[in-house]
């Protein structure tokens, strides 16, 4: 007997063993028993890929939000009350694939929304789609905004929801208040568009900013930007990170070695950092430093610790919630209720009941606003040695949404707002 | 005084993570001719050992030893990757020598296989699976010659595998109950931590040198003299160096040039999974780690000259230096009153990223003088 069949016979009894133990659990969705119809909703998202990671956690919120609504007796529309369905799409963390999917859920499955996507490229590859068949698509993520489509729905902030009331923290009030910028982010359009605004922005309050460089997505190799930094901020001062998915552990161990640190007077304050990747990148390593949301699972009510103790019961004791999650989790509810308040789950009358409605989300009260963003709460939180943000700021209830940038030049002065036929997308204040 | 060292240690930190990954990769591609575009996963499993290691040393039997894991580490994941790169060998590449498209085509596609593996198979799992070829590949060489020969051989060898295969299966049930997290499967990044030993930095000459980036030099270092001499002086790597100049002469002389091309393979493999420890030291570790270093070990070889050790030591060190003195903007504080355009131009070279790109436009124009590499193989080529 060759070597291989002898491999093949003993890789299949491995697998066999392995497969039998592995057979176990599965989602359990709980349906809605008394309810009259079905309506089949759209999930996209990358469950393959580098963006899995992020992407899952926010279908398994958005499952669990479907769920809860099921359980509560479903969407009550014209009198009949809608048990949701949902179809999961796969994106692939592949652009084009975003659209494709689209595509197919919106002629083929006819789904009366998409709840999908996380980057900007692949909201960017999605909205011409959208656009054209006139279709909706809720979309999660806090982004860079300079945006305002009439069929997207954006859940997420703003760069003045975020990394604006961050920034102006960090100058103002933070330890290292007053002290010299540097922007670090991966090489891509959120953070350089993020990182403009952040340069108007410093230069508008009277700081100043030392230096900025890109990370090449993929590369981890971060010793040449720690040397800059040492050059350009000698005394400490402030870093302003936009670094993607695992670039963010590969610069916080190594600029902890090379001595920044909070203790030496080096505060970064992150816009991609919530509580999943503190436990990614492990707490010792971000302890001191800032982040910036509108949701914190550390958020000290009612609202908030039900819902990470109900996203902990569905999915287990070590999972997390954090500021996409329950964008997530919004967006769902605030279909829901648009649905029920437009009578029909016609488009159009949708997105035109839209507008206004408040919800009482984890974080607090939000309202869809006439561009097609929502009002939130902006918090600043310091990471505390056990993984979580301890709420240092925040703002004193929901602020408004910019679609377009009040510090970039090229949409000063602009808005958008999509209940009056005259304004639109783009018009002048 | 204070900048020179720093960059010559930046640049020799940089160099000695882009060596190690090379390394393994300058005896598979350079001694054996194989395009392994698989290489980067083999790290990827290494970096995978480190921290399941690093899981089993924070059990509280072996608590009191955790400071020391790392080192531990460096042997499993040494075994690790090489079994793996010797199943490789003995399913895929084997069959495709000679057909360097075919290879690169197969080794893509084991890559991208092994990165879903790791995505959708509980860690625990994956250790069996390795532990179970281990025990079958050894197997053989334990057992008495006489019980595997003849009519009974064949029995007695499915007894061994079935054996093997009830070990893999035992440890990965033992693994996965003792530590809950390598029961599951998981996309999620997950993080090595180093011991406290090996954090933070020694401030010296004005200059701060972080202790895992020594380690890495050190661990480059000794892997370094160990292949050199492995390859120079040891008994087998004379017989691998006589099939790599001259297989066929080799094979007349009595050399089983089928079993050193599963030691070369084997020892590359494990140096790939060395270096995955290296790595994990400094970001992250997830599926995508060895596919992000990839390019730059081909690179490493290329421009070193392939099947050159000393090469592929030399330029990796200048590639590291070369990043360092760009990316940083050094060229500046060397000569802070250059004219205002060469200012301006080092200026806009100085990110991470614009230093990427010139790096490799250099590389791209010397290969265009010396297309060989630093050091050129002289005499009889490899054959391909």
């Amino acid at each position: 007997m060759s070597l291989s069949r002898r491999l093949f016979l003993g890789l299949t009894s491995v697998v066999l063993g392995a497969s039998v133990t592995a057979c176990s659990g599965g989602d359990q969705a709980t349906g809605c028993a008394d309810c009259d119809a079905e309506v089949t909703v759209g999930i996209l998202h990358s469950l393959s890929g580098t963006m899995a990671i992020s992407e899952s956690t926010l279908v398994d919120t958005e499952k669990m939000a479907i769920d809860e609504i099921n359980a509560a007796g479903g969407i009550e529309v014209g009198g009949k009350s809608y048990e949701i369905k949902y179809i999961v799409e796969d994106g692939a963390s592949d652009w084009p694939t975003f659209a494709e999917k689209s595509k197919k859920l919106i002629d083929q499955d006819k789904v009366p929304v998409v709840f999908g996507g996380w980057t900007s490229a692949s909201r960017k590859a999605m909205l011409p789609v959208y656009e054209s068949k006139d279709a909706f698509l809720y979309y999660p993520i806090q982004y860079e905004a300079q945006e305002c489509s009439n069929n997207i729905f954006y859940t997420g902030a703003t760069p003045n929801q975020q990394s604006e009331p961050a920034t102006e923290f960090m100058f103002k009030r933070s330890p290292a208040a007053g002290k010299p910028f540097f922007l670090v982010g991966s090489d891509y359009v959120f953070p350089r568009t993020s990182n403009t605004i952040t340069k108007e922005q410093v230069k508008a309050l009277g700081g100043t900013v030392v230096g900025e460089d890109y990370l090449p997505l993929g590369n981890t190799e971060v010793a040449p930007i720690i040397s800059k930094i040492k050059k350009a901020l000698p005394s400490g001062g402030v870093i302003i990170n936009t670094l993607n998915g695992d670039q963010n552990v590969a610069f916080f161990k190594q600029i902890q070695d090379a001595g920044i640190t909070p203790s030496k007077g080096y505060f970064v304050m992150s816009y991609s950092i919530a509580e999943e990747e503190i436990s990614t990148i492990g707490p010792e390593f971000l302890a001191g430093h800032y982040g910036a949301w509108n949701y914190m699972m550390s958020i000290n009510t009612r609202a908030s610790k039900k819902f990470a103790r109900d996203f902990k019961n569905k999915y287990g004791n070590d999972r997390v919630v954090a500021d996409p999650q329950e964008s997530a989790y919004n967006m769902v509810y605030l279909w829901k209720a648009a649905v029920e308040k437009a009578g029909t789950f016609e488009d159009n009358a949708v997105r035109e009941a839209l507008v206004g409605i408040k919800f009482e989300a984890p974080q607090g009260p939000v309202e869809v606003m006439p561009n097609h963003h929502l009002s939130q709460t902006v918090r600043i939180g310091e990471i505390t040695s056990n993984g979580q943000f301890k709420i240092v700021e925040s703002t004193d209830g929901p602020v408004l949404p910019q679609a377009w940038n009040q510090f970039e030049p090229s949409s000063k002065g602009y808005a958008c707002d999509w209940t009056d036929s005259r304004k639109g997308e783009k018009y002048r204040l | 005084m204070e900048l020179i060292l720093e960059c010559l240690f930046n640049g020799v930190a940089i160099g000695s993570v882009l060596l190690v990954a090379a390394l393994g990769l300058a005896i598979v591609f350079g001694l054996m001719g194989v395009i392994n575009l698989a290489h980067g996963e083999l790290m990827m499993l290494g970096a995978y050992s480190t921290y399941v290691t690093q899981l089993i040393f924070k059990l509280p039997a072996l608590k009191p030893f955790y400071n020391a894991y790392v080192i531990v580490a460096l042997v499993v994941a040494f075994i690790v990757s090489a079994v793996v790169g010797i199943l490789l060998e003995r399913s895929v590449i084997r069959r495709l020598y000679g057909s360097p498209l075919e290879t690169l085509l197969a080794t893509w596609g084991v890559s991208l296989i092994l990165q879903q593996f790791v995505r959708s198979v509980p860690l625990a799992y994956g250790a069996g699976l390795v532990l179970s070829l281990l025990v079958g590949f050894i197997s053989p060489f334990l057992l008495p010659q006489k019980l595997l020969e003849g009519s009974r051989g064949r029995l007695v060898r499915a007894a061994s595998w079935a054996f093997s295969a009830l070990v893999g299966v035992l440890g990965a049930g033992g693994l996965g109950s003792l530590v809950s997290r390598l029961g599951r499967a998981s996309a999620r990044n997950v993080d090595v931590t180093a011991p406290s030993w090996m954090r933070g930095g020694i401030d010296l000459w004005g200059v701060t040198f972080p202790i895992p980036r020594l380690v890495i030099i050190v661990i480059t270092f000794i892997a370094v003299l160990g292949i050199t001499w492995f390859l120079n002086r040891s008994v087998w790597g004379m017989r691998i160096r006589a099939v790599t100049q001259n297989r066929s002469m080799s094979d007349c002389l009595g050399i089983s040039t089928e079993r050193v091309d599963v030691l070369t393979f084997g020892i590359g493999s494990g140096l790939a999974g060395v270096a995955g420890v290296a790595v994990s030291l400094l970001g992250s570790v997830g599926p995508n780690v060895g596919a992000s270093y990839i390019v730059g070990c081909f690179m490493v070889v290329v421009l070193g000259g392939v099947g050159n050790l000393l090469g592929t030591v030399l330029a990796s060190f200048s590639i590291g230096i070369m990043t360092d003195l760009i990316g940083a903007g050094r060229l500046l504080s060397i000569w802070p009153d250059m004219p205002t355009p060469l200012a301006s131009a080092v200026d806009f070279f100085a990110t991470t990223s614009m230093a990427r790109v010139l790096v490799f436009a250099l590389i791209v124009v010397f290969l265009q003088f010396r297309p060989a590499g630093l050091f050129p193989q002289k005499g009889r080529m490899v054959e391909a």
